[in-house]
């Protein structure tokens, strides 16, 4: 019965199906439960939290992930996909007990820095952090600095991820570092930086933690910052 | 499918070629070699004036409208040209707007690929490098290109592409050898020339043993023809008629080839080329159809225009084009199927000029909607080299043409699904449309994008990429004729040579 569910909630996953309203890519899904309900159902019958992450949510992704790999599915894919996953942890939410756990694999705030309205690239490291089983706390566009340390403050998070697609506002990255460094965060926060015109010697230069070229690399320096002692 | 044919030349410009190649056709009229062809031609209503050619007896034949007129009236709109897996078959509609791409042209050189590495005198790196080596073309090379048009899933018929130049071929035995090489490597439909008459029966038996029998080869026709009857400007050549003829008596379907150089053989305007080009087809299609009425026959016309500084042929200019998408509207009016030409690479090696020539003419071309297009894989420098490595990025390339001529998506019944979709995107977090990419991609709805990307910064690898596919393409299982038929084959054509023979000796 338990498999049964995580199972279905693995098929799900793939079929990019957050609830019951959402087709999947191959026919017949109509009215069906999908994700979210499937979510809700395996807590109804008692299903420990965790398992439904982890033989469910998780696996499911870490399929989507493998097919991606291979060459079988596209960002498309891997978005709707994560999409899926996200609506599964809302309804998870309520249940996760203490804070760190509600977390997932940990927290992380992002944001297009100040001056800049790019989002598309963001967004998309936000859909694919929070597919991964991150806590993503979105800020948006247009960001200044001061207010990404507070919400870092606020928040918790162990992670800040910056975005910045003009050469002009990629400078303002550094500011964030600075003002963490001002009110003595910088020792508990790592950064990421990511963005067409950044680069490794950039987050370098700025003190950044790290770089990561797309949304694959932003899941990956994520996961080898909090292994390497962050949150 | 083409949506929606362009029509470059407007119903009044169509009728003025007609009347204008119908002029021609009575006077000057045409020089006829082929002396069967004279007299049908004088009975159906024809003026016939006997003249000389040199050595040669030629009749100078003026062709009244009313005998064209006649002889198209009789034509079959829709041709079926068969295929040894029946769901590979070929629909000609004359009226319809399908397109199929083919290969075609004997080339004398086979193009091989052979990646090296080299060190750069510069910076001391290894770089990998496509050299490219020329070959004599031969049988085994043409066992392979068929093989590897089979491979090919934008190529839907096969034309001999490479020419057998080896040392126990000779015209007696060249026809049943090309033609079993051919058929035993692929099973969709194959297209060719007969280079000798004497050899007609043995090929049209080989397909008979196929398909078994007679009658069934009209139904599947597995093998059709190809004549190139004129000899332009608008001479009738003996010893081909005398295959037309034959062929039309076969019930066969067969392609009237002509192929008029403007600038040298056929005018080079456009008025000129092909009011010409037309009433040359024409004349095939009289005279097949003279033969015997109803016979399916395939308008076929590929117009070059001529190199100013060499006169090669050129067909990666936009005269071809005008030229060739005028001749498709033409059949289309006579409700002739229509046999046209895109993708000829004048370049010599595959690289960045056959890309380009080619990418023209395989957009271009297909907006006419003709039924058949053919010299569309792997021909470069015009049509003297084959290259199995371009045929394999032409098969990209015909992929994107086919692509681009597909029904518009704007219909009224999706009127609200658009509207929906916007409202559910603008409502969620992102606004972000991946989920409904991802539905389009899973129905074949998205385009794949370039294959052969390479990932260096300061080379172009595109060709090492799409010889390395190529390579996978070859180790695929051969769909060769069962064992039995094989063995009858050899039986009833003595001239094979036995290296083709699947099942040993
Ligand atoms: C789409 C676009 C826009 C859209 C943005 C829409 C939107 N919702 O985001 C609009 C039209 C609004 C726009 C506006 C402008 N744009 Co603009 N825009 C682009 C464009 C074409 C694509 C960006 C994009 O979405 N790429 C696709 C995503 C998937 O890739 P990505 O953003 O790079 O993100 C990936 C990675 O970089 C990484 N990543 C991104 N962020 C992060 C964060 C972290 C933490 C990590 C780890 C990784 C990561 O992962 C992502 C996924 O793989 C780029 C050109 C380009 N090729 O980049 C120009 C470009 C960025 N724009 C440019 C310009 C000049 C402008 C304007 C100034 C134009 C103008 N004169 O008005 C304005 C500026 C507006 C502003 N103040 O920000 C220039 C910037 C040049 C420069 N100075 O650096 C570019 C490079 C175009 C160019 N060649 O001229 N633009």
């Amino acid at each position: 019965m338990k498999e049964e569910l995580t199972d279905k909630i693995v098929e799900n996953v793939l079929q990019g199906r957050r609830n019951q309203e959402d087709e999947g890519i191959e026919e017949d899904y109509a009215g069906e439960p999908g994700v979210a309900e499937l979510v809700q159902q395996a807590l109804d019958e008692g299903v420990e939290t965790n398992t439904i992450l982890l033989d469910g949510l998780s696996k499911g992704m870490e399929l989507v992930g493998q097919k991606y790999e291979s060459g079988e599915y596209f960002i498309p894919d891997m978005l709707t996909a994560a999409e899926a996953v996200e609506a599964g942890m809302k309804v998870m939410e309520p249940y996760l007990g203490g804070e760190g756990e509600s977390d997932g694999k940990g927290k992380i705030v992002m944001a297009t820095v100040e001056k800049d309205l790019h989002d598309i690239g963001k967004n998309l490291v936000c859909i694919m952090l929070k597919g991964a089983g991150f806590n993503v706390v979105d800020l948006g566009i247009d960001v200044p600095a001061a207010r990404i340390v507070e919400a870092v403050e606020e928040e918790g998070a162990g992670l800040v991820g910056l975005s910045a697609l003009l050469n002009t506002t990629m400078t303002n990255m550094e500011d964030v570092v600075k003002e963490l460094e001002q009110k003595g965060m910088r020792d508990k926060v790592k950064v990421i930086i990511g963005g067409a015109p950044t680069s490794e010697d950039f987050a370098q230069e700025i003190g950044a933690d790290a770089y990561g070229k797309d949304a694959f690399a932003a899941i990956k320096v994520a996961e080898q910052l909090l292994q390497a002692g962050g949150k | 499918m083409v949506d929606k044919p362009y029509n470059r030349l407007s119903r009044e410009q169509i009728e003025l070629i007609d009347r204008t190649s119908l002029e021609i056709l009575e006077d000057p009229g045409i020089l006829c070699f082929h002396e069967e062809s004279v007299s049908l031609l004088e009975k159906a209503g024809a003026r016939v004036k006997p003249t000389r050619e040199g050595e040669h007896q030629a009749w100078w034949v003026s062709i009244p409208s009313k005998v064209v007129k006649e002889a198209l009236a009789t034509v079959p709109s829709k041709i079926t040209l068969g295929a040894r897996n029946p769901e590979n078959k070929v629909i000609l509609d004359a009226e319809g707007t399908r397109i199929h791409f083919g290969s075609g042209s004997e080339t004398n050189y086979w193009l091989e690929v052979e990646p090296e590495t080299f060190t750069s005198k510069k910076d001391g790196h290894e770089r990998e490098f496509p050299l490219i080596r020329r070959k004599r073309g031969n049988l085994d090379y043409l066992c392979r290109s068929a093989h590897l048009s089979e491979q090919l899933e934008n190529l839907d018929f096969f034309i001999r592409n490479v020419n057998v130049q080896d040392e126990d071929i000779s015209t007696d035995n060249k026809d049943v050898n090309v033609f079993f090489a051919s058929l035993n490597n692929i099973t969709k439909p194959v297209i060719g020339g007969i280079a000798d008459f004497n050899q007609l029966e043995q090929v049209v038996k080989m397909a008979e043993i196929i398909v078994g029998g007679r009658e069934e080869l009209i139904k599947n026709p597995v093998v059709s023809f190809i004549t190139s009857v004129i000899k332009s400007p608008l001479q009738v050549v003996g010893e081909t008629a005398e295959k037309l003829v034959s062929i039309a008596r076969m019930n066969l379907p067969v392609v009237i080839s002509t192929s008029p150089q403007g600038g040298s053989t056929a005018p080079i305007d456009e008025m000129g080329m092909v009011a010409q080009v037309n009433a040359e087809a024409l004349t095939g299609i009289v005279i097949n159809q003279l033969a015997n009425p109803g016979a399916p026959v395939i308008y076929g016309a590929v117009p070059v225009r001529a190199r100013m500084d060499d006169l090669h042929d050129m067909y990666g200019v936009p005269e071809f084009c005008h030229y060739t998408m005028a001749c498709a509207q033409m059949a289309r009016y006579y409700k002739v199927p229509c046999y046209s030409t895109a993708g000829v690479g004048d370049a010599r090696v595959p690289g960045m000029q056959s890309a380009v020539e080619k990418m023209y003419t395989y957009t271009a071309v297909p907006f006419a909607a003709p039924d058949l297009i053919h010299y569309a894989f792997g021909l470069l420098e015009k049509t003297m080299t084959f290259s199995p490595d371009q045929a394999v990025l032409d098969n990209h390339m015909i992929g994107m043409s086919k692509f681009l001529q597909r029904e518009s998506g704007i219909k009224p019944e999706e009127k609200d699904r658009v509207v929906k979709m916007i409202g559910e995107v603008m409502d969620s977090p992102y606004r972000m449309y991946a989920r409904y990419a991802r539905k389009m991609l899973r129905k074949g709805g998205i385009f794949e994008g370039f294959p052969f990307e390479g990932d260096s910064d300061d080379q172009d690898q595109s060709l090492l990429m799409v010889n390395r596919h190529l390579k996978e393409l070859e180790e695929r299982e051969p769909q060769y004729l069962p064992e039995e038929i094989c063995k009858k084959i050899f039986e009833q054509a003595p001239g094979l040579v036995s290296r083709l023979n699947p099942y040993g000796k």
